[in-house]
């Protein structure tokens, strides 16, 4: 009797053995499946691919042949002109967004927690709702509000043009701005809300006013929360590709190749370069990689 | 001294509501105007009321294919979010309730995933797709969505601070299996994650443009923000398309904006969750 027992349940601890066994690839399986279809796949085939470049035969005819050039791609991708002045558009692009995304999503967060706004949740709200829209459509109502004609900002001032080379940057900059100003927001004020009252309450007792505490208490205590925006807003800006590329449509300042992403796209459809195309992927991929992956070591350390 | 300092903050709030507000209740105005009107008048009054009109011709243009666009947004967004959250969340909590060889090897593997931006997988994945012709399909935009690293460490932590331990220990000492247990102890649990992580997906791939733009040539095929991009590209040729993209944008962003208001708590828990990692 006790024998039987002991051996059923032997028996049943080994088939629950394997059953756990099949739930837990039943569980994981799907999604690294998935992993190494979607992004392993790719990216290896993508290095494959930047390794070769397609030379035609001296006589200029008898078609194309596809040599092994080692980092040949790379090499040249680094050099091109168009690649690296993509860069240089993003580094203007990151100097005169993250100040004014930083500072106005942070003073709005501030103004907000200061216990003097009213409406604090219809603002919550209203602040955020651009976020909702997509880019693409964020993109083309800002668009028709730049174009001469159906802008009423345009009509309004008269002269403007906001698609010309030099303001171009800057009417990018706004429509990153309008879509991310809200989200930045509700993360600082949710910092905010978890400073404990007394710290706060302690610095009004010592004569500090609202704007001192704002400047000398509640921003130092949510540094980290500000830190951590400005670096993931560093690694969105070098992605760049969906606001400038809708307006590539009617804008003469923004060409084929003014962001890195754009580079990439234009290297695989517009001149058809495998190589360069694959080799500009994979060294963007890498970028943000060690960005993002500074980003998360520093955010662990604190 | 206090009521000047109240009435500069909210002012200043006022102000700030007024940049993010307008160009949407703008969109609102120039959605119920005809094409001459669109030009006439200003952009913030009403010309000839012109709405239905336009909303006619968005659905009639290219035999209806702005409905089939539609449509198409709903499958990816909707069924993607939905699978892929089941994926993650199950995923997830794997990694949380089980041990085996490599565990957490493979957790690093996804980390690793976490780090490389969607927008750099997109090339390669439609270099990889055009030599295995997938290129073009409904499925090489609706797979590659399915991934989300992110959600699977979420879905991690979320799994060990909203399932107990011992409940699942008593659920299978009441011999329930272990797709039982998940299935009918751990994922009324998880819901909150699993929303979570769905809103996330959601609106990462209604959002998507990058990738229907290299995968897709067939418009029958298009997602709404790729076949919009697509009308306003005629525009400079053909102005009634510039009618026919206002009056689209607005319809395709008035349901999301009346989803938000209502899901507003999941997207603050989503949010502030997001932003711990």
């Amino acid at each position: 009797m006790t024998t039987t027992t002991v051996e059923t349940r032997a028996r049943a601890d080994g088939g629950d053995a394997w059953r756990r066994r099949g739930a837990i690839l039943l569980f994981v399986g799907p999604f690294f499946a998935l992993f190494l279809a979607v992004i392993v796949a790719p990216l290896a085939y993508a290095v494959y691919l930047s390794l070769f470049a397609e030379k035609s035969s001296g006589l200029g005819f008898g078609g194309a042949e596809t040599v092994f050039v080692g980092l040949g791609n790379y090499l040249d991708t680094l050099k091109d002109r168009a690649f690296t002045d993509g860069f240089l558009v993003i580094l203007g692009y990151c100097v005169l967004y993250i100040p004014l995304m930083i500072g106005g999503a942070l003073t709005l967060a501030l103004l907000l927690d200061s216990g003097l706004a009213r409406f604090g949740r219809f603002f919550q709200a209203a602040l955020f709702m651009p976020h909702i829209v997509p880019g693409v459509i964020a993109g083309l109502i800002w668009l028709y509000l730049y174009l001469p004609g159906i802008s009423p900002i345009v009509d309004l001032l008269g002269e403007a043009d906001f698609l010309d080379g030099r303001n171009v940057l800057g009417a990018v900059v706004n429509i990153a701005l309008w879509e991310w100003i809200g989200y930045n927001m509700i993360i600082y004020f949710a910092a905010l809300q978890a400073i404990p009252a007394e710290v706060v309450e302690a610095a009004r007792m010592d004569g500090a006013g609202t704007a001192r505490i704002a400047w000398s208490v509640k921003i130092p205590m949510i540094r980290g929360a500000v830190v951590t925006t400005v670096l993931f807003t560093i690694i969105g800006s070098l992605q760049l590709f969906t606001e400038p590329t809708v307006l590539d449509n009617v804008s003469d300042g923004i060409v084929s190749t003014w962001t890195p992403n754009m580079y990439a796209y234009n290297q695989a459809f517009g001149n058809n370069d495998i190589g360069q195309a694959g080799a500009a992927s994979i060294l963007l991929a890498l970028l943000a990689a060690v960005l993002s992956y500074a980003v998360t070591k520093w955010g662990n350390r604190r | 001294m206090r009521w000047m300092s109240r009435t500069a903050v909210n002012t200043l709030l006022v102000l700030s509501a007024l940049y993010t507000l307008l160009p949407l209740s703008w969109l609102l105005f120039a959605a119920t105007k005809s094409l001459p009107d669109l030009y006439a008048t200003p952009g913030f009054a009403f010309g000839e009321f012109n709405l239905l009109a336009n909303v006619e011709s968005v659905l009639r243009e290219g035999d209806g294919v702005f409905l089939r666009w539609y449509l198409n947004s709903v499958l990816y967004a909707g069924v993607g979010a939905a699978v892929s959250s089941l994926i993650t969340v199950a995923c997830g909590y794997a990694f949380d309730k089980y041990h085996w060889l490599g565990k957490e090897k493979m957790f690093g593997a996804v980390l690793l995933g976490v780090l490389v931006p969607t927008t750099a997988t997109a090339v390669p994945l439609y270099l990889l797709a055009s030599r295995t012709g997938l290129v073009n399909t409904f499925w090489s935009v609706f797979v590659p969505v399915l991934v989300h690293p992110f959600g699977v460490y979420l879905a991690r932590v979320l799994s060990a601070g909203y399932v107990p331990g011992e409940v699942l220990e008593a659920a299978r000492s009441d011999g329930a299996g272990e797709l039982r247990t998940f299935a009918s102890v751990a994922m009324p649990m998880l819901l909150p994650a699993y929303v979570t992580i769905f809103l996330f997906q959601f609106t990462a791939i209604w959002n998507n443009f990058f990738l229907p733009l290299v995968m897709l040539n067939d418009q029958n095929l298009y997602p709404l923000s790729l076949g919009l991009f697509a009308w306003e590209k005629q525009g400079n040729a053909f102005p009634e398309f510039h009618g026919l993209v206002i009056t689209g944008s607005l319809l395709s962003v008035v349901p999301l904006l009346v989803a938000f208001l209502f899901l507003q708590r999941f997207w603050k828990a989503g949010m502030t969750a997001g932003s711990v990692k």
